[in-house]
């Protein structure tokens, strides 16, 4: 029978498989961070268990972190605190980790690619809702709780009901303003923020091949913010381009060999999905968000919705008191104060290029306050070997050091209260940047096109 | 793990709906980066507030089943409310709905969660705040409740159930698969790195 990648890779992760009992699904990799890995630990040695097999995992730090120059010293002592277990447990266990200065340190979602970690057909887990990212790869990767994270580090295995099958396929040409970021904004805003429960989703169709990797990861990263357990892309020539030679991939025979399986992963012609959904891109040009959830996008060129136009109307209504918006509005021209690249979404060095390109020979708007900030050592060293950040200091904008930064106020990035920030990152829920602050997600495009500007525009308008 | 099979226990009567995550565990005691240490800050600010809250009781708080009423464990996703409750020793709460993260959280942990009809729960919660003595019984093989000399079947998972009944955790349970997983393992050796 024709199957998709999703049950692909799914039956051959299964371990043991019961009626009425959930899957025992076999976990191949496994990502920690400082924020959701500490109980996992302190259990297994409470229970006196080791890691099963401990080369499977691999650690960093981001969420917490600053990204100041003088990051190694942590102010916050929670986050401290955090740091200095993550650290201390990897090394009572020889868990690899990419700690601050190892030339490898950053966002997990953004180290794990960068360094072949992450690979086509395997499953992968983090104690994190955007470890979806590593869907791009053809890998079915997905974001689970203190538990789970607890099981897989001690059994490699975890328990799980077997999800639902979503293809979503995006069809036509954008205009040379749309991006990766614009399309996964625009699929969110047509199913909703529940529009992929229960369901790990398949992005195809000829636009979803045309992209890059970076691109790619762009687009799954977001998947968890329709609900989705999980999204990915089937692998092509693109992804094996990116892989080969990197630290953790297959090298010699064993990559060809590699390359075989996962040339194997695709979809079979005439796969059944339990959803399925065109979305028409045709002449579409850049999206971002007005309100307090990633549904609530509209395209740049369109007029937020009016308070009966679908949708909860308490959520509307509470969504334009938080922003101080309009229903029918326009957003080009709404005065920013803030402008955030980065995160897991948008702080690859594609995204920080893109940018370098619109900054060039500009300067951010006085009102503006810009964080640009890599999400990786590799990001950093690779966009001051381009001499981006010459571009990005010129232009008045602050290059920072690598982390989660600005995108969730866990860290001391904030943006403070009343502010409006047009930012590259993945949710715009009240208070997520800082206690209420005022998020727009957008490109990294429309976000350096606003800070030059100062007010919301896209690149088209410079 | 222990193993869950009858419980006989006087209860705790907690006469209230959408008992949220934030009451059981308010968020200043998340700091911890163990898992344990939780049970004593079960409902603290409550217990602080409210001088006669139903923990400050020593006639209910040595209760081993919570009875509470609709939505219970509802707000934020923190496990850390089930390991209080839990670590606080409660063993089974008894509620006429439960939020969805709650009871996954709860499932997760072995604690016993029974959602019994509106009306039950609230004769019953006002006829254990009239008589402290009273005790109830949870048969989980047979999946019947009993309390005031009446009987109720309740529904329950047949994962869950067999967890408890042979007092395994998710982790017990799969580690109880490692020649299964061994065998996987030595299947599929490209796999890891």
């Amino acid at each position: 029978m024709a199957q998709n990648i999703i049950n692909k890779i799914w039956h051959s992760h299964v371990v043991q498989s019961k009626p009425d009992f959930p899957d025992t699904l076999y976990i191949d990799r496994i990502l920690l961070h400082e924020v959701t890995s500490a109980q996992a630990f302190a259990e297994l040695k409470q229970r006196g268990i080791q890691i099963r097999n401990k080369q499977n995992l691999l650690a960093t730090v981001d969420h917490s972190i600053p990204t100041d120059k003088n990051r190694a010293v942590i102010a916050d002592e929670i986050a401290r605190t955090q740091v200095d277990t993550l650290r201390a447990n990897c090394k009572e266990t020889g868990v690899t980790i990419y700690d601050i200065e190892s030339s490898h340190q950053g966002i997990v979602h953004v180290v794990g690619p960068e360094l072949g970690f992450t690979l086509p057909g395997t499953t992968i887990i983090c104690g994190d809702s955007h470890t979806s990212t590593h869907g791009a790869f053809g890998a079915l990767a997905f974001g689970v709780g203190t538990s789970e994270i607890t099981h897989a580090m001690a059994s490699s295995c975890i328990l799980q009901d077997k999800p639902k099958t979503f293809k979503v396929e995006f069809k036509g040409m954008p205009n040379q303003y749309f991006t990766a970021k614009d399309a996964i904004l625009k699929l969110i805003s047509v199913i909703g923020i529940g529009g992929g429960k229960g369901c790990v989703i398949e992005y195809a169709g000829e636009y979803i091949r045309s992209l890059s990797m970076e691109g790619r990861m762009t687009i799954c990263n977001m998947s968890i913010e329709c609900g989705a357990r999980a999204g990915l892309v089937a692998p092509d020539t693109t992804t094996f381009a990116y892989l080969q030679g990197r630290q953790y991939a297959p090298q010699g025979d064993a990559w060809e060999q590699a390359k075989t399986g996962w040339n194997a992963l695709v979809s079979d012609a005439g796969a059944s999905y339990d959803h399925e959904i065109m979305i028409d891109i045709e002449g579409a040009g850049p999206m971002l968000t007005w309100g307090i959830n990633p549904e609530h996008a509209i395209a740049l060129s369109g007029q937020t919705p009016a308070l009966d136009a679908g949708g909860d109307r308490a959520t509307l209504e509470k969504a334009y008191a938080y922003t101080g918006l309009t229903p029918g509005q326009s957003l080009k021209g709404t005065p920013i104060d803030f402008a955030f690249v980065g995160s897991c979404t948008n702080g690859r060095i594609e995204d920080l290029r893109a940018v370098a390109k619109i900054l060039d020979g500009r300067k951010v708007s006085s009102r503006v306050t810009m964080y640009i900030v890599p999400g990786s050592e590799q990001v950093m060293a690779q966009a001051q070997a381009e001499g981006l950040d010459k571009i990005f200091i010129a232009a008045g904008a602050d290059f920072r050091m690598p982390g989660c930064s600005m995108c969730l106020a866990m860290n001391p990035d904030k943006v403070p209260e009343g502010k409006r920030c047009v930012s590259t990152s993945n949710r715009n829920f009240i208070g997520r940047q800082g206690p209420n602050s005022i998020t727009h997600l957008a490109s990294p495009q429309t976000t350096a096109a606003s800070a030059v500007l100062g007010f919301i525009a896209s690149e088209e308008s410079l | 793990m222990q193993k869950f099979t009858t419980l006989t226990s006087p209860v705790i009567p907690l006469n209230l709906d959408n008992v949220d995550t934030d009451m059981i565990i308010p968020a200043q005691h998340l700091k911890s980066v163990s898992k344990l240490g939780f049970g004593e800050h079960v409902f603290s600010a409550l217990r602080k507030m409210y001088p006669d809250f139903i923990l400050n009781q020593p006639a209910y708080n040595t209760g081993k089943i919570l009875l509470s009423k609709a939505n219970f464990g509802c707000g934020s996703s923190r496990e850390h409310a089930v390991w209080a409750i839990q670590q606080y020793g409660i063993q089974a709460v008894v509620c006429s709905s439960f939020s969805d993260i709650f009871f996954n959280n709860a499932a997760k942990n072995c604690l016993l969660l029974i959602s019994l009809p509106e009306e039950t729960i609230s004769k019953w919660i006002d006829a254990s705040l009239a008589d402290n003595t009273l005790a109830m019984t949870i048969d989980l093989e047979a999946q019947k409740i009993s309390f005031m000399g009446e009987t109720h079947s309740f529904k329950y998972d047949t994962f869950r159930k067999h967890c408890l009944i042979n007092g395994l955790d998710d982790l017990d349970y799969l580690l109880s698969q490692e020649k299964d997983i061994t065998t996987y393992e030595q299947k599929h050796c490209n796999l890891s790195r």
